[in-house]
């Protein structure tokens, strides 16, 4: 993408590194502020009968601002009780594996901060992460409603990754690598049964798959219908009820830039990526310009629909929650994986 | 209207011993879990000691009380019409239903009774009172599972009864529209037709809600089974209201002990269900506000010609006596035994309300279940602080 | 075989999603979006919803009704209402006939930071002196401020709305408000 849009200019690797790194962040930050404009603050309250923020900005475009501008100059406060250096380290872990996992989203022919070999395989490795740092969070809080929900999440996380890794094998087999960039470039360039109008979206064959990673991306997120963890009712916000200022909104970035992330990582695999389909012969140069519009939108799309969901659907009990995620989908996704291996020998 | 199968019966036992097994062995200590008294649960200022096994409940007591105002020592000094403002207050969500059942024992002790139109209006404001009420209650068991919208649909489309009521009686949460006699005035042109419009709203909520909520399997999952309460324990508890209709006790004052208002001309059925869970009072109450949407219905379109009052003095004193009247109200069966010797003000009045006999099921009932549950089954049970604490 | 039965969460999804499309588009799919129609809620302060007629909102009062014979004051629960008067001489009310002692009023002051708005001092006023005003709008900063006197509380009269005709088979004369 330098190499294009600076034609000329031979920039040190640091320099690149540090250019995407800026654009990406900023893109993240831009992509999420806009998710939570768009669903957290207007589409619930549509589907509420309400106008929601209307006052900050035209249309309350701006509330996201306000509240951070509010959330910053809140007082910090450390409980009696609390190990400061674990408490003031959560937040960071989870707002680093939220980070970190955008490394190798690609979102033009060249618009990846680093393309990795391992693509899906870092992307899923990344987003555990998390789930130390909320157990961090449960623990150092030294507050009983904040452990209870730092164990339920940790439960859930880990019982919720298996599925997220089943589902998206069916898609490595399928595309045959799991760089992500080849993944893209196999579904636009791919056919169905001989018609390449829109590519091979592996949607289509791997519907399963897309059922079960987006339920399994809503309990990553600890999102209704999964979010035990921070059950408002009942544990008023779990592991995060002890932090305040900046680092509550540390975990708010982190929750729904982690769903931009997921969303992206599924528009990847399922949907085709920032490509459109190879047939209708955009040049690499467009596609630069057109690319992370494209992946943007598809993202932004899905996010929808995980929003939609919950703000919709009741919770599940912790125990009805494992007894999904390990009798129903795992079943289902290793069911799914043998199939897909069946079939691309096959055909 | 499937009840629970005993195969899952059996399953939520035998996973409940599973997590016993596990517990003994990673010797996991009790914790003391206090719920409340500020929570966002707890449906007002309830405390729960909960003492926990790891995510399940070993014992748990409920302590109220936070929010005592004093009622029953506030009404020997006050005079009958400054009762019934105060009375509103009980339970606030279900307003005129509080004043009812006091004004009827001050009636007796008088000898009075209220005109054929004002016991038709007070009928019909009773069950306007349970809708608002009901329809709270199955916004908020939503939020309690984790579902948001409900709540705010609940809210809009309690508005509208609410409208209604300030329209009559100038108070949205308030009435204090009941008068020793009869009511205070009488209804606004149009108010009638207007109040049957309602209904329509009422019951296109009742459908949104069975389909968004009550048919959701997340909803049947974490409701069915849950907090089961056998037919004689809710007898031996006194349980009253939804709660003991939900399992299995036909018991409804309305239609056992109409005092002073119009049940029995009315077309209207009492519902119950066998199985005694949570899913089983949430289901009795929204056919509840079904039920009481056809009596609202009937009640505007029979409210006879005739005075509102009957011919009462100025000052009123209540000449000495003591009289008990209990009526079924939106929580559950809420009485007055209003004791006079001739004065102003009542000599002693004794409130029965419903929450507080319905909350003390609550250690027995929270025995063994998951925390979640807690929060699932103190919802179904449905009580208001102020009814509890007065 | 059992026909296939949508799962309830779908069917869930498609009532919040109905819900949506009928707050964004009141008027069918065809026109451009307007959510604010479509919402149940008024965007105050910029609209406001009008309360009914009978809403208890301030209570006013007219002065020339007003024999001080303090009624409202021992009626309300809250003691809420402070009144002052002291006796003088009215002119008679014939010619050569003897002055009559009245009430005449020094301080009619209602605290609305305790009153409850139950409405018992309107009712028991036997000279039509205290009426209801649908009117809300009178916050105050400081607290101080929410003792209305006599003037403001004159001045909410011309609120004061009439008094609605009632529903038919009513018995009860509809009173007027004397302006």
């Amino acid at each position: 993408m330098t190499q294009q849009l600076l034609v000329g200019l031979q920039m040190a690797y640091w320099q690149e590194t540090l250019l995407k790194l800026l654009l990406g962040v900023a893109a993240i930050l831009l992509l999420t502020g806009g998710v939570v404009y768009l669903y957290l603050f207007k589409f619930v309250s549509f589907m509420q009968s309400r106008l929601g923020p209307m006052e900050a900005g035209p249309y309350g475009s701006l509330q996201l601002l306000a509240e951070v501008g509010k959330w910053l100059q809140k007082e910090d406060i450390f409980t009696e009780d609390a190990d400061r250096f674990v408490f003031g380290l959560a937040p960071a872990v989870v707002l680093a594996s939220t980070f970190l996992m955008f490394v190798v989203i690609p979102a033009g022919p060249d618009a990846v901060i680093s393309d990795l070999g391992t693509g899906i395989y870092y992307v899923l490795a990344m987003s555990s992460i998390s789930v130390l740092g909320i157990l961090m969070a449960g623990w150092a809080s030294a507050n009983k409603y904040a452990l209870l929900g730092g164990l339920r999440a940790a439960g859930q996380l880990i019982a919720y990754e298996l599925p997220l890794v089943l589902a998206v094998l069916g898609v490595v087999i399928q595309a045959g690598s799991l760089n992500l960039q080849d993944i893209v470039a196999a579904q636009s360039g791919g056919s169905i049964f001989g018609w390449t109008g829109i590519g091979s979206p592996y949607i289509l064959t791997q519907f399963i798959a897309f059922g079960i990673f987006l339920i399994a991306v809503q309990a990553e997120l600890t999102q209704t219908p999964f979010d035990m963890p921070i059950a408002e009712s009942e544990l008023v916000a779990g592991y995060q009820v002890e932090y305040t200022g900046i680092r509550f909104l540390v975990y708010f970035i982190s929750e729904f830039a982690t769903a931009v992330g997921f969303a992206a990582v599924a528009s990847t695999l399922f949907l085709g990526g920032w490509a459109l389909p190879g047939s209708w012969g955009l040049s690499d140069a467009t596609m630069t310009v057109v690319g992370p519009l494209v992946i943007a939108t598809k993202a932004v799309l899905l996010v929808g629909v995980v929003f939609w969901t919950r703000f919709s659907l009741p919770r599940f009990r912790e125990d009805q929650l494992q007894r999904l995620a390990w009798k129903f989908l795992i079943p289902i996704a290793l069911a799914n994986i043998v199939v897909t291996g069946i079939l691309k020998v096959v055909f | 209207m499937t009840a629970i199968t005993d195969r899952q019966k059996l399953q939520y036992i035998a996973a409940q011993a599973a997590d016993a097994r596990v517990n003994v062995e990673l010797e996991t200590e009790g914790m003391t879990l206090n719920i409340g008294p500020q929570h966002p649960a707890t449906h007002g200022t309830l405390r729960i000691v909960a003492r926990l096994d790891g995510e399940q409940v070993i014992a748990a007591e409920p302590i109220c009380g936070y929010m005592h105002r004093g009622y029953e020592k506030l009404t020997e000094v006050r005079t009958y019409a400054q009762v019934t403002t105060l009375v509103n207050r009980i339970d606030w969500l279900g307003s005129f239903a509080n004043e009812v059942p006091f004004i009827l024992a001050a009636e007796q002790l008088m000898g009075v009774e209220a005109p054929p139109r004002a016991q038709w209006i007070r009928t019909l404001l009773f069950e306007m009172s349970r809708i608002s009420n009901l329809i709270l209650f199955l916004g908020d068991m939503a939020v309690q599972l984790g579902a948001v919208t409900p709540a705010f649909f609940a809210f809009r489309d309690r508005e509208y009864v609410l409208d209604q009521i300030e329209r009559v009686t100038g108070g949205r949460f308030h009435p204090n529209f009941d008068r020793i006699g009869g009511l205070k005035d009488d209804l606004p042109k149009g108010w009638l037709a207007d109040t049957k419009a309602t209904m329509d709203k009422v019951r296109s909520f009742c459908d949104e809600i069975e389909t968004l909520l009550m048919g959701a399997e997340i909803f049947q999952a974490r409701t069915r089974g849950i907090g089961v309460i056998p037919h004689d324990v809710a007898q031996q508890y006194g349980l009253s209201g939804a709660n003991a209709r939900a399992s299995g006790i036909d018991w409804d004052l309305r239609r056992d002990q109409p005092s002073g208002m119009v049940y029995s001309e009315l077309d209207w059925k009492v519902i119950t269900h066998p199985d005694g869970d949570s899913f089983a009072r949430f289901w009795v109450r929204l056919q509840e506000v079904r039920e009481a949407a056809k009596i609202v219905e009937q009640c505007c379109d029979g409210v006879p010609g005739g005075p509102i009052m009957a011919k009462v003095p100025r000052i009123i004193k209540v000449p000495a006596g003591e009289a008990w009247v209990s009526t079924e109200n939106p929580l559950g069966e809420m009485g007055y035994y209003v004791v006079s010797k001739g004065d102003l003000t009542p000599f002693r009045v004794k409130i029965r309300s419903a929450s507080f006999n319905n909350v003390a099921i609550a250690p027995w009932i929270l025995r063994g279940v998951y925390v979640p549950d807690i929060i699932t089954i103190l919802a179904s049970l449905y009580f208001i602080l102020g009814d509890i604490d007065r | 075989m059992p026909k296939p039965q949508i799962p309830g969460v779908l069917k869930g999804l498609g009532v919040t999603m109905r819900t949506a499309k009928e707050t964004m588009f009141p008027d069918g799919m065809l026109r451009p979006p307007s959510p604010s129609k479509g919402a149940a809620t008024v965007q105050y302060p910029h609209e406001a919803d009008t309360p009914a007629d009978r809403a208890r909102g301030v209570i006013s009062l007219k002065e020339e009704n007003c024999t001080s014979c303090m009624l409202c004051a021992r009626e309300c629960p809250d003691w809420c209402i402070y009144i002052e008067a002291h006796k003088t001489l009215a002119p008679p009310r014939r010619e050569g006939g003897k002055p009559r002692q009245v009430n005449a009023l020094d301080r009619f002051d209602i605290d609305f930071s305790l009153c409850m708005y139950c409405g018992i001092c309107v009712e028991v006023c036997p000279f039509e002196a205290l009426f209801w005003s649908p009117e809300y709008e009178y916050s105050e900063i400081r607290i101080q401020d929410l003792l209305h006197d006599k003037s403001r509380l004159a001045q909410w009269f011309e609120t004061v709305p009439d008094f609605e005709a009632l529903e038919s088979g009513s018995e009860v004369k509809v009173k007027k408000v004397p302006r």
